[in-house]
Parts: structure tokens; C-alpha cells; sequence
């Protein structure tokens, strides 16, 4: 009996042959799409089509379930009635906003932009596609992506994609922020939301994706990229709030940051419907004083699983990146947190933390952390945390004295940690908008 | 910072174990591995038949594992285990009387102090010298109490009743790629028993050397305290520098009955080019502690995460460890943590130095089930960058489920800071007495934590290791 070398493939899962989908989820444009873009579209289908998806032996999907991404029968969301969404989008919204766009089942229905500072790009991506052909080509789906989602990378850049391309041209002050809704509704009927900012030097731009259904019980899929560009100086904050039915949404955000020269990202996400959420983080801090903060407060309850990577890249000399998650579970919830600062080498004096907090709140609940460091540079400030426990009887014992129920002393606690990571974002509306949704799915929680 | 000054400070300290002796062996089961190695070995130690066919059912397990390079450092594929040594025996069985060792045997030893060590303060010393016990003793007054303290084929054959039942059931076959290799060709190890409520005062230790090239050590080790009794045991283990790549891949199984309590120190001194790819684990029952006291300094790269199985309500697990990576190495420790009853606590500590070109890297597991209640996970772990191409990595996985535990687990990567340097300076201390001060303090409060001995020796390691790593 003789020893290989090579070891059989045999632990390997066996690859998977869905498909997914049946073909490419192209639907017709209203405009001319560049040849590039069309180009990009086939070859990633091809991709797609050629990517086995995750194996068990993949670390980016460790305590994952696999069973998540064994898809098939998706189809691309079909053209429906859109005016109870819109109403619904018109009657949440903050008060102040510099424009304000409606999609439904990847169609736009909905547009207002005209609190929009003057020279500000903000279009549905097509129509960006279009117009700017060059501007987008140049920063359009330029992560490659490590984090596991590249079989979702694949099927975005293959899809008809909705959302909005905001360019913010040198040192213009967007000061009030741009919302953009998503709704999907329909069984199998699949959305690929596409976000894509580049804010120029020293100007300041806020944008918030929120996400829904349509309707409870319908199995849907988002399946959605984001990408942010902070040229230098630069000032940006995005916030992707994520409220989709928690009886059949399934929600895919991959995100990926580029902070240049003294410029600054806030990202956020915040998660309290869906089935099924998985969230990629990339965070590149591409030149000298730049810095990246990632936030996220998720509440889940009921089988809801919330399953998030994040990658902290520092790239340059003097930069920084924070990133806090914090995460409170109910029920038979389950949450995934993978978090990697790496410092490449030559990155000196750099400043980078990482803390994962879970509130547990059930017997049955179940937290996973993984949060990693890989330093390969000198003079480095680094650490990560991670707890997970829940409320002590001290503290509940503290509010109690002062009159207050047990019950809401818990609600009041809990309400308090998620929001520790809200009240680091900017913009006072936005914030208080984020408090008011999450404290709502606490009130119906008891 | 000059890497060769670095370079030199790591020679100065290999220096100690930098030895070997003409080989002269009566046993050898030549280079390669198959079944035929296995019977060869078999043969020589004269086993059951049931430990042929455990020998023969590990050795499929290990061909069809994959290397864990998925996760695994790549360095991994660089072993060719076609090229390696499985057995080498001067053959006969270990002397109690340190006077009949063979000669370059007894030399060996006595150049890393055994025998002295032994004179002074162990209850009882085993030493290995590649495959077999060339030594082994336990003082008389351990004996009459029934402590058993012997190699693993003398365990097995003299005394199946008491270590058949533990052997392979806390690290089965299959745990991994090296547990598999290792229970297909192990030979030598401690297997120790401690009966109930015997409390061994002093540790018992075991010396491993590697002498030959080429050669593969599989040492398996099996301790077993009984209800109430305790015991420390002490391992070292040192290699001279051969030209090429040598295999360490130990298992080490502990089981800790009723309210006993097991400590295990290793320091681990392995030349530059060993391979030590270890599996270490321990069975915690009611009220029972198992502490881990692991410090690693050689080696080539060192993949080993002892872990505590907390199985009975109350058991307490720990891993204290401390790792220096220098040029050319890869200290790849960790813990993991497995609680499977209620109120079980477990206790991380880890600290690692990288100097030079040394990469260090933390891998952990903590795991708590949702039908337990009142568990709870410590787990700190620190990195001390010492020069710009040092590299540190930090890999933890934990997972909590249910709402009646705690954990938590913290990590920083920090360097020795130029105010600390330049305040020690201003008192006159040399940047190199500085560097080094500045590395003991930070490793001090873990270094405690070794006997006597080990803990001077530790601090005059590092001192070595710093010396001229700075300039």
C-alpha cells in the first residue's frame, strides 16, 4: 500500500450542481447599456454558471448552513403593482432628504431629487450606465471579493441590477441624506440591488438602503452589492437597514469600502427581518489617514439567522478602522460573526480594533465569533473582543429599585446595547429613525 | 534592526541541544511508511492482535485524511513522509539504573541534565530517545503507593485493564491527520496511573530526543488520575539541527476522574527544522481541573492546541501558553475549550513574541451547548511584535448558545513601546538589557505559572532570544 501525497479530494462536499437560476436574470433595459457593461454581464454568467459554491470546507462559510445557498428555481422579480409600496416607503421616511428613490421588484416607481446639491450624480444605475458610461466603468465592481460570496458576486454582475450610482464632485456638502427603498414580493422572485457611491475630495455624502417585502410568507432573495469610494478627504456614510420578511426573505449584501488619503466611511447594518441574512464587509484603507468604521446592531428572534464576515484591510501607514457589531438573540436565533484586521506589511503605525457583542436572550439562541488578526507590520495598535453573555440580575435589580418593571428594565438594556452602534452614525434623523425601528420590533417581541 | 544579529541570538540558544551521536541501532524499520512498518513494529514490541489491527485501521485513516492545508499552514505540504525514519530502537528495555544506560545515550542526557534534575526534585523521569524509553524511573515510594509511571508498550502489555479503556477514546483515531499517523506507528510515550487520592507530590517528568536523521518521534502518552488524586507531569524535548526535516507528531490523551486535578508542562526546544504537528487533549469529570502549561521556542513550525473536554459538572479547564517565534519559524498554538456539563469554567491564556521574520498565530475554539447552564470561557491572548517583518495572526472561533453562560474573549497586538525603551535608557540600561526586560515583563505573570526550574530557564531563553534583536 503505497502513501499519496496528494490526498483525495474525499472530504471535499460534493461540488453543488444547482443552478439557481435557469438563465441569466436579465430583464430589458429602457436604455442603451454600454458594451462593457454588457461584456462584464456575459462573463460573469459564465462564471456563475462554473462556480460550484461554497464547500463545508470553506473557512468564509465555517458554522454556516449550507443548505442556505443550495438554491434553485430563482427567477428574476416580476413587474407588479407598486403603489401600496410606495405609500408605504413615502409614509416611513425621514423628514429631510436630498432625494429619495422607490424600487419595486428591481424597477424604479419612485424618484424625487430635488433637494440634490448642484453638480451631485444621482442615478438609477442603468440610466448611469448610460450616461456616465466612463465615470461608472471606472469604479464599477472593482472588489474581487475573499470573503466566501463569489457565487453571489457572479450572479450580481450577470443581473439586471435597480439601486442608484451617486457621484459627489469635489468639494461639494450633501448634507441631508439620500434614501433609497427596496421591495421584493413574489415566490422565487429575485432583486439585485446595486449601490455604488464615489464621494470626490473633500466633500460629505450620506446615503441609507433600506430593504422590505412586499408580503410576509414569500420566499425572496436580495441579492446585493455596494460599493463605497472615499476619494481623499472625503467624507461618507452608509447604512443598509434591512427589515424583510422574517417567514421567507433571504437577504445577500456584499459591501466593500475604498477610504483614500484622510478620507472617512461609515458603514452600517442593521438587521431585524429576513430568514436568512448574509452580510460581506471589505474595508480597504487604501492611503495614509484613512479610517473606517463599520457598525452593525441586529436583533433576531424566531430561526432568524444572521450570518456576517468582515475584512479590515490596512493597506498604508497611519490608518485606522473600528468596527463594533452587536447583536441581541432570541428564541432559537442564530448568529455568525467573522471578523480579519490585517495589516499588510509597511502598514506601520496603524490603529485598528474589532469587537463582536452578543446579548443572549434564550435558552436555545446561539452566537458564533471568530474574530481574527493577521499583523505584519511594526508599531501596530490592534485588538479585538468578544463577549457574549446576558443581562445580569444586578443590572436588572439596579432599574427595578428605581421603579421600573423587570420586563421593561430588560427591553430599556437590551434597547440600550444595540443602540450603542446607531448613535456612533452621523446625522441626527437618520439615527433616531434607526432607533424608532428597532425599539418597534423589541415592543413586538414581548 | 539587523536580522543576523537576530539569526545569532536564536544559534546561541539551539546551541544546548546541538548534538548527535554515531547512529548504531539494532531496530530499524528503514524509510517509508506501509503495513509492513506497522508489522515490523508490532514484532519488535511483541503486541496483541487487537492493537495490530488498531495500528493497520489508523494507517488507512491517515492516507485518506487530506492535509488540513484548507486552514493549515502550507508549510505542511513539505513533509514527505516517504523519506522519513518510522522506527529506530537501540533495542531492550528501559533501565531503572541510570548506570546501565548505554553510553552516547547516557551522554546525551546528562548533557541536558536529566539525571541532575531527577536527583533533585522528580518523583520520577522517563527518557526517550528517538523511538524507545531509554530510561524510565519512578522513586520507590510512588510504586508502593501504585502510582504506575511506564512506556507505552510496557502499559500496554502489563496493564491493558487499566489503559485499554482510556487508549484512543479521548483523541480517536480520526481527529485528525497526525492523531491518525501517530496511532499507526506511535512508540515510547508515558502511560501514567495514579490511584485514588494519591496525591504525587513532586512532577514526574519525561525527556524526548530526537538523534537520528530523517527520524519520525510518535510518542503517545496516556495519564490517568484517579478520584481525587493529583498529579504534575513535565515534558521536555530537544533535537540536534539536521540538514533536513524531521517529524514530531505526539498524542497526548489525559483522563481526570472525580476531583482530580492534572498539570502538564511542556517546554518545547525542538531544532529549527522539526516538524511538530501535536495532539493534545484532556477528559475532565465532575470537580475535576486539567491545566495545560505549554511553552513552545523551537521548531520549525508547531501546530498543537491542547484542549479540555469539561464532562463532568464543576470541571475546570486551562492553557496557558507561551510561544516565541524567531527567523524561519511558525508557532501555530491555541486551545480549545469544550464544555459538555453545567458550570464548567475554562481559562485561555496565550502570549506570543514574533522576532525576526517569526510567525506566531493563536487558533481557538470555545464551544458551549444550549442544554447547559452556568458555563463560562475566559479567554485573553496577546502579541508582541518585535521587529517590522515580525507577523502575528489571531484565529478564535467561539460559539455560545443559550442565555445562562459567559464569555469572553479579548486580543491585542502591541509592540515594545520606543517611550518604555527610552525611559529604561535614561537609567542606563543598554537598548538590548531594555528590549529584554520589556519581553520578560510582558510574558512575567504566565512565567509564574512553571516551577521553579523551568521559569529561571524561561527567563534566561528570552533573554537569549532578545539579546540582539535590537540595534
Amino acid at each position: 500500500m503505497s502513501l499519496t501525497l496528494t490526498p483525495p479530494d474525499k472530504m471535499a462536499d460534493k461540488q453543488s450542481t444547482d443552478q439557481w437560476f435557469a438563465s441569466a436574470p436579465l430583464t430589458e433595459s429602457s436604455v442603451d447599456l454600454p458594451d462593457w457593461y454588457q461584456q462584464i454581464q456575459a462573463s460573469s454568467w459564465e462564471q456563475f454558471c462554473e462556480n460550484g459554491g461554497p464547500t463545508r470546507l470553506d473557512q468564509n462559510w465555517r458554522f454556516a448552513d449550507l443548505k442556505k445557498v443550495r438554491l434553485s428555481g430563482l427567477l428574476p422579480a416580476p413587474e407588479v403593482d407598486s403603489a401600496s409600496s410606495v405609500e408605504r416607503a413615502l409614509r416611513n421616511r425621514l423628514e429631510a432628504f436630498a432625494a429619495h428613490f422607490v424600487f419595486v421588484n428591481n424597477r424604479l416607481v419612485h424618484s424625487e431629487t430635488g433637494s440634490l446639491p448642484e453638480g451631485v450624480i444621482c442615478l438609477p444605475i442603468n440610466e448611469a450606465l448610460a450616461k456616465h458610461s466612463d465615470l461608472v466603468q471606472s469604479y464599477f465592481l472593482k472588489e474581487e471579493g475573499c470573503l466566501g460570496g463569489s457565487k453571489f458576486r457572479q450572479i450580481h454582475a450577470a443581473a439586471s441590477l435597480s439601486g442608484v450610482f451617486v457621484h459627489v464632485p469635489r468639494g461639494v456638502i450633501c448634507e441631508d441624506p439620500i434614501l433609497v427603498n427596496h421591495f421584493v414580493g413574489g415566490d422565487s422572485s429575485t432583486i439585485f440591488p446595486h449601490t455604488l457611491i464615489v464621494a470626490d475630495d473633500n466633500t460629505s455624502v450620506s446615503v441609507m438602503d433600506t430593504f422590505q417585502s412586499i408580503q410576509e410568507n414569500e420566499e425572496t432573495y436580495a441579492i446585493g452589492n455596494v460599493d463605497l469610494h472615499a476619494n481623499n478627504g472625503a467624507n461618507l456614510q452608509y447604512v443598509a437597514f434591512e427589515d424583510a420578511s422574517d417567514t421567507g426573505a433571504k437577504h445577500v449584501q456584499l459591501n466593500s469600502s475604498k477610504a483614500g488619503r484622510d478620507s472617512s466611511i461609515k458603514s452600517a447594518f442593521v438587521n431585524l427581518g429576513a430568514a436568512w441574512v448574509r452580510n460581506e464587509s471589505i474595508n480597504h484603507m487604501a492611503d495614509s489617514g484613512a479610517d473606517c468604521q463599520i457598525y452593525s446592531a441586529n436583533l433576531a428572534n424566531g430561526i432568524q439567522e444572521y450570518d456576517q464576515r468582515t475584512l479590515q484591510v490596512h493597506e498604508a501607514q497611519h490608518t485606522t478602522s473600528d468596527l463594533l457589531f452587536k447583536n441581541a438573540l432570541y428564541d432559537n436565533a442564530r448568529t455568525i460573526f467573522s471578523g480579519l484586521i490585517q495589516v499588510l506589511p509597511g502598514s506601520h503605525h496603524t490603529d485598528s480594533y474589532q469587537t463582536c457583542r452578543n446579548l443572549l436572550g434564550s435558552k436555545a439562541a446561539e452566537a458564533n465569533a471568530m474574530p481574527g488578526l493577521e499583523i505584519d507590520a511594526d508599531q501596530v495598535k490592534c485588538s479585538h473582543g468578544s463577549t457574549s453573555g446576558q443581562i445580569s440580575d444586578e443590572e436588572i435589580f439596579y432599574l427595578q429599585a428605581r421603579g421600573i418593571t423587570a420586563e421593561d428594565a430588560r427591553r430599556i438594556i437590551s434597547l440600550g446595547f444595540l443602540n450603542e452602534t446607531v448613535s456612533r452614525l452621523d446625522c441626527d434623523n437618520l439615527k433616531e429613525f434607526l432607533f424608532s425601528r428597532i425599539e418597534r420590533k423589541f415592543a413586538s417581541l414581548a | 534592526m539587523p536580522d543576523s544579529a537576530t539569526l545569532e541570538a536564536v544559534n546561541i540558544d539551539q546551541d544546548e541541544g546541538a548534538f548527535s551521536y554515531p547512529e548504531d541501532y539494532k531496530h530499524d524499520a528503514g524509510t517509508g511508511l506501509n503495513e509492513g512498518t506497522l508489522d515490523y513494529i508490532s514484532d519488535i514490541k511483541k503486541e496483541a492482535d487487537w492493537l495490530r489491527e488498531f495500528r493497520k485501521k489508523a494507517l488507512k485513516v491517515f492516507n485518506d485524511k487530506p492535509m488540513p492545508t484548507h486552514w493549515a499552514s502550507d508549510d505542511l505540504e513539505n513533509i514527505i513522509f516517504q523519506n522519513i525514519r518510522y522506527y529506530l530502537a537501540k533495542g531492550g528495555a528501559p533501565t531503572r539504573n541510570w548506570d546501565e544506560v548505554p553510553d552516547d545515550v547516557k551522554e546525551t542526557f546528562e548533557r541536558l541534565g536529566i539525571p541532575e534534575k531527577e536527583r533533585k526534585f522528580l518523583a520520577g523521569v522517563e527518557a526517550q530517545f528517538d523511538s524507545e524509553a531509554a530510561y524510565s524511573n519512578v522513586k520507590e515510594a510512588l510504586s508502593k503507593e501504585g502510582v504506575i509511571f511506564v512506556n507505552s508498550t510496557e502499559g500496554l502489555r502489563e496493564h491493558p485493564e487499566l489503559f485499554r479503556k482510556w487508549f484512543g477514546k479521548v483523541i480517536p483515531t480520526g481527529d485528525n491527520k497526525f492523531s491518525a499517523l501517530n496511532s499507526a506507528v506511535f512508540s515510547g510515550g508515558s502511560f501514567i496511573y495514579v490511584p485514588p487520592g494519591v496525591k504525587v507530590k513532586h512532577p514526574l517528568q519525561a525527556y524526548f530526543r530526537i538523534n537520528a536523521e530523517n527520524f519520525g518521534q510518535f510518542e503517545r502518552t496516556l495519564i490517568i488520575v484517579d478520584e481525587g488524586a493529583e498529579v504534575t507531569y513535565m515534558e521536555g524535548c530537544t533535537a540536534p539541527k539536521f540538514e533536513t526535516a524531521t517529524l514530531h507528531s505526539a498524542v497526548v490523551e489525559l483522563v481526570a476522574m472525580k476531583d482530580a486535578k492534572i498539570q502538564y508542562i511542556t517546554v518545547q526546544n525542538w531544532s529549527n527544522n522539526v516538524f511538530n504537528l501535536v495532539t493534545k487533549r484532556g477528559l475532565a469529570h465532575e470537580n475535576a481541573e486539567i491545566r495545560w502549561i505549554d511553552c513552545n521556542i523551537g521548531s520549525r513550525l508547531t501546530m498543537k492546541y491542547p484542549g479540555v473536554i469539561m464532562k463532568g459538572r464543576k470541571a475546570r479547564g486551562e492553557v496557558i501558553s507561551i510561544a516565541l517565534a524567531n527567523d524561519g519559524q511558525h508557532q501555530d498554538t491555541g486551545a480549545k475549550m469544550i464544555h459538555a456539563a453545567d458550570e464548567t469554567t475554562s481559562n485561555v491564556v496565550a502570549k506570543s513574541i514574533s522576532v525576526g521574520t517569526g510567525v506566531s498565530t493563536y487558533r481557538g475554539q470555545v464551544h458551549i451547548p444550549k442544554h447547559l447552564k452556568g458555563c463560562k470561557n475566559n479567554t485573553e491572548c496577546d502579541a508582541l511584535l518585535i521587529n517590522s517583518t515580525s507577523k502575528t495572526d489571531t484565529y478564535p472561533a467561539i460559539t455560545v448558545k443559550g442565555n445562562e453562560h459567559s464569555t469572553q474573549h479579548e486580543a491585542s497586538v502591541s509592540q515594545v513601546s520606543e517611550d518604555q525603551i527610552f525611559y529604561m535608557k535614561q537609567r542606563g540600561l543598554s537598548e538590548g538589557e531594555a528590549m529584554s526586560l520589556s519581553v520578560n515583563g510582558f510574558v512575567n505573570d504566565l512565567v509564574r505559572e512553571f516551577p521553579m526550574e523551568y521559569s529561571v530557564e524561561l527567563k534566561r531563553l528570552i533573554d537569549m532570544e532578545m539579546e540582539d534583536s535590537v540595534g
